[in-house]
This record gives C-alpha cells, structure tokens and sequence, in this order.
C-alpha cells in the first residue's frame, strides 16, 4: 500500500491540467494512467480527426499556443504530441500502465486499486472523460442482422476498414457528419439518421463560430446560472469539423454531396430499417436555435463595437420532398453508431450514483467527501468537455479539494 | 421573462412540478390509457373512454367521452361519424395545440387565437388491396398552424416546434409503435 493525498485517475487533458493546479497548490499527488499519456487520441480517433476547437483555444493552466498557426486545428498525433510536452513540462507525476481496478471510501478517504498495487488517499479526482465507450442503443442495435458490419465511432479509422456497399450513419452530431463526409466521398452511398442535432457553422462573419462564443462568454456560462442544466447537459456536439479549409460540414452540404439524409433510426421490420417522421422538426428545431444563437452573437458584437464582417443568416436545412421513411436492411454492408458516449467508471465503488447509474455531482463535487469529477458535459461551465474548459475547472475544483484537505486537518487537530 | 400577466388557461406551475417530481419517482410516472369500442353496424362503431390508472391510482374522466366511427357515403357506408383516420388527425391536432398553449405559457407568450388545419394524403387503394405496393395509411400529414399571439415569427416558430418535439401523438405518429391485437 502507497500513500498519496491525491490521485487523480487519467492522464488525458483533464487529468493533466488537475496535476498542475494540485502542483500549483503543493498537493502531493499521483496521476494513474492505464496506457499513455492522452492514451484516447492514440487509440480511439479516426485517422482524419482533428479538434474542433481551433489552435489558439487549445488553453491549459500554464500552457497556451504559441504555434505559426493560430486558427488552424491540431490533428490527433498533434494532440498527442502537446499532452506529452505537457505532462514533461509540469513534471506531472504520471504513472502509466496502471489499471485502476477500484475506489473505494475508506475512513476519510479512498483506497485505490490497481494492477500494480493499491494507494491510499485522502482524495480522487475521477478524470477519466464522459466518453470512454461508445453509446450505442441496445434496443435498436439488436435488432440489426449480424450480416451487417456494425462499428462505432470509436472503431471507425478510415473508409478502406469498411466493405464496399452502403452505409447507414447513426446520428448528426460532429461524429456522424464527419463520418458521413468522408464515407460519402470514399463513394460509398451513404445515409445518414438524423435526431435532434446543433447545426454550427465553422465561421461566422469572419471568425470561427468558436472565437464568437468564447469572446462573447458563451462558453464560460456556468452550470449553475443555466436555466435548464439537464438539457444543457445533454446537448448532443456541435456539428462542427476541425479542416484546413475551416470548412462547414451540416445537412445541406451533405446532401449537395449525395448522402441521403432521413429521420432517426427508429427500428427494423420485415427486413426493412425505419427512420422517424420527426426529421423536419428536428431540422426546424436546430435551424432556430441557430438563429437565436446567432441573434445573440450579433448583439454582443453590437454592444462591445467588434470589428467584423456583416451578419448573415444562414439557408434552413432544406427540406427534401421525399425523404425515404425506410430502406432496405440489404442496402446496408455496414452501419456506424455515432450515437453517443458516455464514461465507465464501472471501478468507483462509492455510493454517489443516481438510478440510472450517473454520477450525482454538483459542479464536479461528488457527495463523496474528497471525491472529485473533471471533463464531463456542462460540468461546470459550457467549456467543460473542451480542452478549454479544463483550466478553470481544474482551479476551482482544486481549491475546492485544498479546502476539503483543511478541514480533514482541522478535524484530526480538534 | 414574467409569467404573471399571462394566461392561456394552462397552469404550468402545475406540469414544472409533475415534471419535477416524477423525474423522482418513475414508478408513478407510468400511465395506463384505455377505450373500450363496440361495433354498432356496418363500418359503424363506438369507442367510449372512461377510466385510466396513472400517479399509483386509478382514476376516471369527469365524464364517459364517446366516439362515433363510421365511413362516409361515398365508401358506401351511413356516415355516422368521423373515419377512424380523421379521428387520428384529430388526435394529432389537439396534442400539438395543447402542447402550443402550454410551452407558450411556460415561454411568457400570451397566445390570443390559435387554429390549425391538419391535411392528410391517402391513398385508398392500400386498405381496398388493390395495390400491394401502396400502403394502408396515410402519404403524409401537413399541419398547418396560424397563431396570434405577443411574440415574435421565430418565437412562435420554436414554439410550435417544441410543441412536436413533446407530443405524445406526433411521436405515435411519426415513429414505430408495437401494436399487439389478440382475441378473446
């Protein structure tokens, strides 16, 4: 059994930025890796992912870009790349190749199980990110024959993995229209599922869509002043693609490609895949979001006298006269799920799960005295789940963490 | 946003709170509709609905609601009532503007008219077999909404939307229902 006041499990962009924080404030600490450092944008990226948020918002505590190119989008052996620098720069005390197994509350604090022996602490910070596995709903995917070559978002490398023949693209968020894209243009026929989705244009009167909504504190809008934070929370991504040509990937673009756009995937029968009604409402229902979300773009410019291109107004999602309501199963050579993440901390033997099986958290503070959660939706601002958002996290969830320490020493005092 | 001033007949404090309390408790969440229909005669029927279970209890209407069904003339039938896929598109109407009338007020927009026209295509050659390619129901559905009310084009718009987004029918109608018949 080792000792250490902190452990913080992961060592991806959240696991890293909370080390430095804890550094900043003499916590001593140790960060379990169970591979590498950003061990995700090794093993789980496509090969053509790049990062949705631009070069100059890739932003951690003590670190920001200072490359020759500012707006452009790193690339996942970039991401790689800059995590270990990171990591070396801070002299984060990462262990890598440790399996955590187990937290379990233990006294005042947690006993750590690994695969390489087991730590004690007075506190965790659980940041092993909210989309470690893929979410793929059972209910439907059980029903697809097994001839279909099935894979997730996570799977996905590039078009050659695929067999030849067509392809059904569960879900419109950034995944699935990424996935689409290059699936459509491989020159497979392609068809896309789509529910509610957030359309996003790259650029907006000249500047990232991303630059408006950091400058204008969109993204810094916390999880307690959001009037709906379950919905918040749930939000699915933007559609948003990270290219060199900042270019705008949404359903009209995808369609001028030739995908077929429908409705979700609503179930299989008699050998026949069927899609929800709803597409034109969803469609509808992202379109004005968009241009509320553009409204209030345009009064902040307004008000803080930015100098920027004129507004524009984007073209609805065009509606198609005949949008297929079913396809044939046999149509299909593969279909891609690109419905989703969610975490596994399947090891965290703590009584802070809801009745489904979620974390209870409040701003990333579990009822779990000491017991911490870093990278997850909305967590504690709109920023959380972007590389962005770790710092101000990290900081405040760090404070949080020293203050819980004084008064564990407090207590033994009195 | 002030809420206030408005009314639409809608008591939305009321729905906060279910919604908030049955996110706690699933279990009572579970409702349970019944109809209970009789053949008459010809394509004529009666569907009465009364009781239904739902909050952990049984409950019943203020009173038992009848629905006439039958074909018109032209299908060779006495009209007795509306077709069974009218009645459907009435169904469709009156959730969406009930959703209209309560995410309105929820939203603080006092609604003064609202009317909608609910249009369906059918192609009856599906439910005469005439044609094994052509489904028994509908093409498509159009609604049709013209609203009055204080709010902007794009609030009503995402209103009517949000509206769709949380109908029970437009979700019965749009996606797959498994429909289970068997006989005494």
């Amino acid at each position: 059994m080792r000792y250490t006041t902190t452990v913080v499990v992961g060592a991806g962009h959240c696991g890293l930025a909370m080390s430095r924080c804890l550094a900043e404030r003499s916590v001593d600490h140790v960060v379990l890796e169970r591979a590498a450092v950003a061990n995700a944008w090794r093993t789980q990226r496509w090969d053509s992912l790049r990062l949705l948020t631009p070069n100059w918002m890739t932003r951690l505590p003590g670190f920001a870009y200072r490359g020759d190119d500012p707006d452009g989008y790193l690339g996942a052996p970039e991401v790689v790349r800059l995590l270990e620098d990171y990591a070396a720069k801070c002299a984060a005390p990462v262990l890598t190749d440790t399996t955590v197994t187990a937290v379990q509350p233990d006294g005042h604090g947690y006993v750590v199980r690994t695969d390489r022996g087991s730590w004690r602490a007075r506190t965790v910070v659980v940041a092993t990110g909210a989309t470690e596995v893929a979410a793929v709903p059972t209910r439907l995917s059980e029903q697809v024959p097994a001839v279909v070559t099935a894979m997730t978002a996570l799977d996905y490398r590039n078009p050659d993995q695929l067999p030849r023949g067509g392809v059904l693209v569960v879900g419109a968020s950034a995944s699935g229209i990424q996935i689409a894209d290059e699936l459509r243009r491989s020159g497979r026929p392609v068809t896309l599922a789509v529910g509610e989705h957030v359309r996003m244009p790259r650029t907006y009167r000249g500047r990232d869509v991303l630059w408006w909504m950091d400058a204008s504190g969109l993204l810094d809008e916390r999880y307690d002043d959001v009037p709906d934070l379950v919905r918040a929370r749930n939000l699915p991504s933007m559609q948003l693609i990270g290219s060199p040509q900042r270019a705008t990937v949404d359903l009209n673009t995808l369609r001028r490609l030739g995908v077929r756009v429908v409705g979700r995937f609503a179930g299989v029968r008699d050998g026949m895949a069927q899609f929800s009604g709803s597409l034109a409402n969803v469609c509808a229902l992202a379109d004005l979001k968009l241009g509320r979300l553009l409204d209030s773009i345009d009064a902040w410019a307004d008000g803080a006298g930015v100098d920027a291109e004129w507004p524009e107004r984007f073209a609805p999602t065009a509606p198609t006269a005949t949008v297929p309501l079913s396809m044939r199963l046999n149509e299909i050579e593969t279909i891609v799920w690109a419905t989703g993440f969610r975490p596994n901390v399947s090891w965290l033997q703590a009584g802070v799960f809801d009745r489904k099986g979620r974390i209870v958290h409040d701003g990333g503070v579990t009822a779990s005295p000491g017991l911490y959660l870093m990278g997850w939706p909305f967590l504690r601002r709109r920023k959380s789940t972007l590389i962005d958002g770790a710092a101000a996290d990290a900081r405040e969830l760090a404070d949080h963490l020293v203050g819980h320490l004084d008064t564990l020493a407090r207590r033994r005092a009195s | 946003m002030s809420t206030s001033l408005i009314d639409n007949g809608v008591n939305v404090e009321a729905l906060l709170g279910a919604r908030e309390a049955l996110a706690a408790a699933p279990e009572a969440a579970q409702f349970h509709w019944r109809a209970r229909c009789e053949w008459v005669n010809g394509t004529h029927s009666r569907t009465t609905v009364h009781d239904f279970s739902g909050l952990g209890a049984e409950h019943t209407h203020r009173e038992r609601f009848t629905f006439e069904g039958d074909h018109p003339e032209v299908f060779a039938s006495e009209d007795h009532g509306a077709t069974p896929a009218e009645i459907v598109l009435a169904a469709l109407a009156s959730c969406l503007t009930a959703g209209i009338a309560a995410v309105a007020t929820n939203r603080g927009v006092q609604l003064r008219s609202v009317t909608c026209t609910v249009e369906a295509d059918h192609d009856v050659r599906g439910i005469l077999g005439a044609d094994p390619d052509v489904r028994n129901g509908f093409n498509g559905v159009l609604v049709h909404y013209t609203i009055d009310a204080d709010a902007s084009r794009e609030d009503i718009e995402a209103i009517v939307a949000q509206s769709q987004k949380r109908s029970a029918v437009y979700d019965i109608l749009t996606n797959p229902t498994a429909v289970t018949v068997d006989v005494n």
